[in-house]
């Protein structure tokens, strides 16, 4: 069963069309490593798919249950929030209005994931008091409390040592082995032989070409 | 000191202001971190400008000024531009003082408007603060994780399919039906104040973000109390004497060696 499927979709930035007419299934248990230059997409692609922007042309439609770890720096400088609040925060995806308050399940499926990530010493500390390693293994963390069917990973790895990048590809691969779709976006070359993921290649040009399809 | 509290209007200066006071700050947490905090101020126009209209055609001026406050509060959440707010706000407030200006004159009753008069609260306020409150605190509570969420990174909250525009919404709503009453207690001038400093007092004392809420509630609520046994004792306004407790708070705050 297809988790995200681009049916001819097209996204634009001010005017100008970044990705024309994308079909693409990304089916349960089944890995994408996207890859490409710069500018060419790849992170649009991605908010694409978790609903962030609105195709400006054909369709988009992604199952719920998904887990994302956002690029980079999100800018929260000076945000009093401790490390196991960021984590549970993943949990909302499951709370409604009416559900208004993290359930015991909630807490601890949160303290696993910091268990598994490394983190679980950190649960009180100020999340803006971590460097940056340990702000991307609680982001995952995060991601992986909200992840159901499917976890987008928005280059993962940018930034770290080699011992933390190999964590997080084990956690992604675990995670797709259980049947979740994993969809990334990476600059690291080895990244798609690692998780032996089929890859998209959006190159430069304003149509991407699927290596494999 | 007890003694100041055998007078009713205190009583009721009290339990309004400390009301209004502790929902303006854990309001101001969030409307503070996403740098909102001139929602407030524009909204405080909007109410200066709709009481002194309701009180030139003689209607009951909290009932004018809550939907119109409210109807603001969607305005300025849409449009969100600094430049826009301080249309918003100045144009308000020129309607304000051309309404009464047509009318009663600049009398004591605006200057209540501007400046408060939270010793001159009557039952009917009271009781209006008192429900306004109830709604911002059990809308807030079961809603701060969420309002957490959406504050701290709406990116990820709305991929996690948590409807942040809803919530954003609703913080400005329930701002709207803080600043109704604050106006009466502290004056459409200085109800910013307290949406403000408890806030940034807190984010300099706590690293995590229910500790900062719950603390800036205290601070706000401590800051009320002494600003209003302050300006009983020295015959000051109490507006003023409880945004400058609450700005020497801040300071305090502010020596302590940064996180």
């Amino acid at each position: 069963m297809a988790v995200v499927s681009f049916h001819d979709a097209s996204f634009a930035y001010g005017g100008r069309t970044v990705i024309d007419g994308l079909s693409l299934d990304v089916d349960e248990g089944e890995c994408l490593c996207i890859v490409g230059e710069n500018g060419a997409g790849k992170s649009t692609l991605m908010k694409g798919m978790l609903g962030l922007i609105t195709p400006s042309g054909g369709s988009v439609k992604t199952t719920s249950g998904a887990g994302y770890l956002p690029q980079g720096d999100g800018g929260w400088k000076r945000f009093p929030a401790s490390v196991s609040e960021v984590v549970i925060s993943g949990c909302l995806a499951r709370h409604g209005f009416f559900s208004p308050f993290y359930s015991k399940a909630d807490k601890s499926e949160a303290e696993e994931h910091m268990e598994r990530l490394g983190v679980a010493s950190l649960r009180d500390r100020p999340f803006l008091s971590l460097s940056l390693g340990q702000e991307r293994r609680v982001l995952l963390a995060r991601a992986l409390c909200a992840a159901r069917t499917l976890l987008a990973l928005d280059e993962p790895t940018a930034g770290l040592d080699q011992d933390a990048a190999r964590t997080f590809y084990e956690i992604a691969r675990r995670a797709n082995r259980s049947g979740m779709a994993v969809v990334l976006v990476s600059h690291d070359p080895d990244a798609a032989a690692i998780l032996s993921a089929r890859v998209l290649n959006m190159g430069d040009a304003k149509t991407p070409r699927d290596k494999n399809a | 000191m007890l003694e100041m509290f055998s007078y009713s209007f205190m009583v009721r200066a009290l339990v309004a202001g400390t009301l209004v006071s502790v929902c303006a700050a854990l309001l101001g947490v969030s409307l503070v971190l996403r740098r909102c905090s001139m929602i407030g101020d524009g909204l405080s126009h909007v109410g200066f400008g709709a009481l002194a209209v309701a009180a030139a055609m003689n209607a009951a001026p909290m009932a004018v000024a809550a939907p119109v406050v409210l109807a603001g509060a969607f305005l300025l959440l849409k449009i969100s531009d600094d430049a826009a707010i301080a249309l918003l706000s100045t144009a308000s407030l020129a309607v304000g003082v051309l309404a009464v200006s047509m009318t009663t004159g600049m009398n004591t009753n605006v200057y209540s408007y501007m400046f408060g008069s939270a010793l001159a609260m009557s039952d009917a306020d009271v009781y209006m603060s008192v429900a306004l409150s109830a709604v911002v605190l059990a809308l807030f509570t079961l809603c701060r994780d969420k309002i957490f969420a959406v504050t701290f990174d709406e990116t990820f909250a709305r991929a996690c399919g948590v409807r942040a525009e809803a919530y954003n919404t609703l913080t400005a709503a329930l701002t709207a039906l803080t600043i109704v009453p604050g106006m009466k207690v502290m004056g459409a001038l200085l109800i910013t104040g307290l949406i403000v400093f408890p806030p940034m007092t807190a984010m300099r004392l706590c690293g995590s973000f229910r500790g900062a809420t719950i603390c800036s509630a205290a601070i706000a609520a401590a800051c009320f109390f002494a600003g209003l046994a302050l300006s009983y004792s020295c015959s000051a306004p109490t507006g003023a004497t409880v945004v400058a407790v609450n700005a020497l708070a801040f300071a305090a705050a502010s020596m302590k060696k940064p996180r």
